[in-house]
């Protein structure tokens, strides 16, 4: 029968040392380990977490900062072709305009150019003109004194004719 | 397979010397393991740490399954405490029993009725003294009259039965794992033959143990925040 009581089954009669050193064994060890063990590896869980934590909101952080630099970036190089392009553009309509002006100038002095010297041309010649106009009338009248002057045969009158002619052509 | 226990009697109380003497050893390799574990600390585990985190870990998603972690966060340390506690005291009795003079000596603690039934008492004792001091006494009364009052004696009956089956249930499980260890060595001892062919049960028989030992720890201190939540809890 002793057997059937509970807590008996080890030895006679109920062993309350045990039941208190149990007691009091496994409550030291709770307060010994919450002080050794649980406390400071909590505290280390702990503190990897907020590590952890942190780490993931700066990584958050700059991820969303690399986003923004590189939305900007985008936007900005964008603004650069478009200056550069009408820089370019700009630059090609003015050089074209440019080169026109510089082309239309030159014809036109050329024109000038060619104008002044057909002027020149026409006033020389003229000016030839009536100076070997000048020339042929004072040459007529000095052979018609000549001529005039000397009363000659008629081959002598033309060998002196000849001469004088001669004379006048190598003066020329 | 009767075994006697050398009993003293100090201040009146009687006891159970091979009781004390397990009682220490496990709890001075729990604490050993625990504080061996912590010695080191850093931001990057290794080892020992690892596992004791793991061990964390574990109980915290215990005791997330039962309450909400506000209520239940001050529960770790015991129910770190009690898992650790009863796994080794479950493993002690495995590896070999000692038996001087027909006493059994070296055992698991957990293998007598009178150390499983006083962690259950002061399991249930625990869950009573929370359910006062987080509810106060009119909240923590009315839960015994709920959801009818006429329940109230089953209530009562309730707190008792689970006191005893927590206990019971796991005395049950390494009293018997124990007993049928000892049954297959006294098997092998009666021959060559007998021998050879007994040493494969007794090999499956302790790693089911090992199994029994941990589930075993496990549900206790499952059940622990169970009935711990039961008090504490507004919801229930």
């Amino acid at each position: 029968m002793q057997n059937l009581i509970l807590g008996a089954a080890a030895g006679g009669g109920l062993n309350t040392g045990d039941i208190l050193y149990q007691l009091a064994a496994f409550l030291i060890l709770l307060v010994l380990l919450r002080k050794f063990a649980w406390g400071p590896l909590m505290g280390i869980m702990k503190e990897r977490q907020s590590h952890i934590n942190s780490e993931i909101d700066a990584a958050e952080k700059s991820r969303q900062e690399a986003k923004s630099y590189l939305e900007t970036q985008v936007a900005e190089l964008k603004k650069a072709k478009e200056e550069a392009k009408s820089i370019i553009d700009n630059a090609k309509k003015q050089g074209e305009a440019q080169g026109e002006a510089i082309i239309k100038a030159s014809r036109d002095e050329a024109e000038r150019v060619k104008e002044a010297a057909l002027a020149e041309i026409a006033s020389e010649k003229e000016k030839a003109v009536a100076t070997l106009r000048q020339e042929v009338a004072a040459l007529s009248v000095k052979i018609a004194s000549k001529v005039i002057a000397k009363e000659l045969d008629e081959s002598s009158q033309e060998k002196l004719i000849n001469e004088y002619l001669q004379e006048v052509g190598e003066s020329r | 397979m009767e075994h006697g226990a050398v009993t003293a009697d100090f201040l009146g109380l009687t006891f159970n010397l091979s009781n004390v003497l397990m009682i220490t050893v496990s709890s001075v390799i729990v604490f050993l393991i625990a504080v061996l574990a912590t010695r080191t600390l850093s931001m990057r585990p290794g080892g020992m740490q690892n596992f004791l985190e793991w061990v964390v870990d574990f109980v915290k998603g215990i005791i997330n399954s039962t309450m909400d972690w506000h209520t239940g966060g001050r529960f770790l340390a015991l129910g770190l405490t009690l898992i650790m506690y009863i796994f080794v005291a479950n493993m002690l009795g495995l590896p070999f029993a000692v038996v001087v003079d027909h006493n059994l000596w070296w055992k698991s603690p957990t293998a007598d009725p009178t150390i499983t039934l006083t962690l259950a008492v002061m399991v249930v004792a625990l869950s009573h003294y929370y359910g006062v001091r987080m509810k106060g006494v009119k909240e923590y009364g009315a839960e015994f009259f709920k959801p009818m009052k006429f329940l109230f004696p089953l209530k009562i009956i309730e707190e008792f039965a689970n006191t005893l089956t927590l206990g019971l249930r796991l005395y049950g499980n390494i009293f018997a794992g124990e007993m049928l260890l000892g049954l297959l060595v006294g098997l092998t001892k009666m021959g060559i033959f007998a021998g050879v062919l007994g040493i494969f049960p007794l090999i499956v028989w302790q790693g089911f143990s090992v199994f029994v030992g941990a589930i075993q720890a496990f549900i206790f201190t499952m059940l622990t925040m169970v009935y711990l939540a039961h008090k504490v809890s507004h919801d229930h």
